[in-house]
């Protein structure tokens, strides 16, 4: 599974999204499609367990969670370390 | 500035003692508005004060206003309260809507007239979750929009000029997609929805529901996403100016408690009395609020231009924590205050009374109840690495 598609099972799991994630391209705001930021908070956990990695506190704001593109490109600083 | 903010800060002692103090009992036992203090405060200029100053008002920082709401809440709780929930949403606009023609207009309004802002959010149907709304803002198709809200809750509502009014940002969003609308006269119309309000404190401050209408320009959105400006002025302002009313509520309970102790040493000199050791516990419980209230101010200012650092998961535990904090503890103050005092403060009839700040400071936890921000704060303490 590409790892973008990973995110995805991911958020729609412990986003709460207010649409289906299929619906939500990669670049829109996860925040307007329905996540809270309490619910951003629960994404950031099974993304670490999923990952193995740990989102370090400069990475710890909204915007790092705003889209599943923003969390991609995180993901991939961080599993490049 | 520094001369400017004394004078300002003088204003509302002498507004708070003589009309503030003067009208607290009976605004407290009739639960009715305080017209009165509030009409003073507009006179004075105090209600404009955040507005810029090259726009007429006094360009006053979240600092400045929480230490006038702390003089505010010394004397009236309920006009502190008013006064601190009109300026959460004057910030809210200069902050975020400066640069529109139409909050430009409105911020000159403000500094001018005095206008009195309200502020509805919580709804019948999401209850005290001000990260959704039901209601939504209807475009018209000309530019214009128009907005119903069964608002649960609109403190003061019957007095107000204006409202600042949380609403899905279309007839499509989901509940979370939320923008802020500035509603106002004569194309605001509030209908209260409960015909009584008697409630344990806060009485002065009427929170009852309105069915509310509105129609307008959709230049009266504010452009800024709601998450940022909640993150960034709402919430720290919310909670900074709430925190030092409630401090000045309990440093009043304090200051009366320091009185009966002092008539009673003064009986008899050289014997300390008991209820003088509990005084001296309670001030140091007073200082730690004190503290942790200037402690998060200075992390406001420091933070409030960068968006990044003030939307950090740090920022904004620190913002939750200090209104959780001061919350419960100024409460307790208040509580130890009545109980080292006795029968005199337990007497809504004497000098001494502390029933209606024990009273009002109960509304503390549960405005933005604590257990909300506390879940909020127990989930990002488990994503923090670092303290």
């Amino acid at each position: 599974m590409a790892r973008v598609d990973e995110i995805r099972s991911i958020v729609a799991e412990y986003g709460r999204l207010g649409v289906d994630v299929g619906q939500v391209a990669d670049e829109d705001s996860l925040y307007s499609a329905g996540m809270t930021s309490h619910a951003s908070v629960n994404v950031m956990l099974a993304l670490e367990d999923h990952f193995d990695v740990e989102f370090p506190e400069r990475l710890l704001h909204r915007s790092t969670f705003e889209s599943i593109l923003n969390l991609d490109q995180a993901l991939a600083e961080l599993l490049d370390q | 500035m520094a001369d400017r903010f004394a004078a300002t800060l003088r204003t509302a002692r002498e507004v708070g003692v003589g009309v503030l103090g003067a009208h607290a009992a009976d605004v407290d036992q009739s639960s009715r508005f305080p017209r009165e203090s509030i009409d003073a405060l507009r006179a004075a200029g105090l209600l404009g004060i955040v507005v810029p100053t090259d726009r007429g008002g006094g360009s006053a920082s979240l600092t400045e206003v929480a230490a006038v709401c702390r003089e505010l809440g010394r004397h009236c709780g309920s006009s502190a309260m008013v006064f601190a929930m009109h300026q959460i949403q004057v910030a809210c606009l200069v902050r975020h809507g400066a640069g529109v023609d139409h909050f430009e207009a409105t911020m000159r309004r403000i500094a001018e007239r005095g206008s009195l802002f309200a502020s509805a959010t919580t709804e019948a149907t999401t209850g005290g979750d001000i990260g959704r709304s039901t209601c939504a803002v209807v475009p018209d198709g000309h530019g214009g929009f128009s907005l119903t809200k069964d608002a649960s809750v609109i403190s003061y509502g019957a007095d107000v000029d204006d409202v600042l009014v949380t609403a899905r940002a279309h007839p499509d969003a989901p509940p979370t997609d939320q923008v802020i609308v500035h509603t106002t006269r004569p194309t605001l119309e509030l209908r209260p929805t409960e015909s009584t309000w008697d409630a344990f404190g806060m009485r002065g401050t009427q929170s009852v529901g309105f069915q509310l209408h509105a129609t307008g320009s959709m230049s009266q959105v504010i452009p800024e996403p709601y998450a940022d400006v909640l993150a960034r002025t709402m919430v720290p302002w919310a909670h900074l100016t709430w925190g030092s009313l409630w401090l000045g509520i309990a440093e009043d309970a304090v200051d009366r408690s320091r009185r009966y102790v002092r008539q009673l040493a003064r009986k008899s000199p050289g014997v300390t009395p008991p209820s003088a050791r509990k005084l001296a516990e309670v001030y140091a419980e007073l200082l730690a609020v004190r503290a942790i209230i200037d402690k998060t101010l200075e992390l406001y200012e420091s933070t409030k231009a960068d968006p990044v650092s003030a939307r950090s998961f740090t920022t904004s535990l620190a913002m939750n924590s200090v209104k959780v904090y001061v919350s419960t503890r100024t409460r307790a103050i208040a509580e130890s205050c009545l109980q080292l005092c006795g029968l005199g403060a337990y007497r809504n009839d004497s000098e001494i009374s502390l029933t209606r700040h024990v009273r009002d400071l109960f509304s503390a936890p549960m405005m933005i109840h604590n257990d909300r921000l506390i879940d909020w704060g127990a989930t990002t303490l488990c994503a923090m690495k670092d303290l």
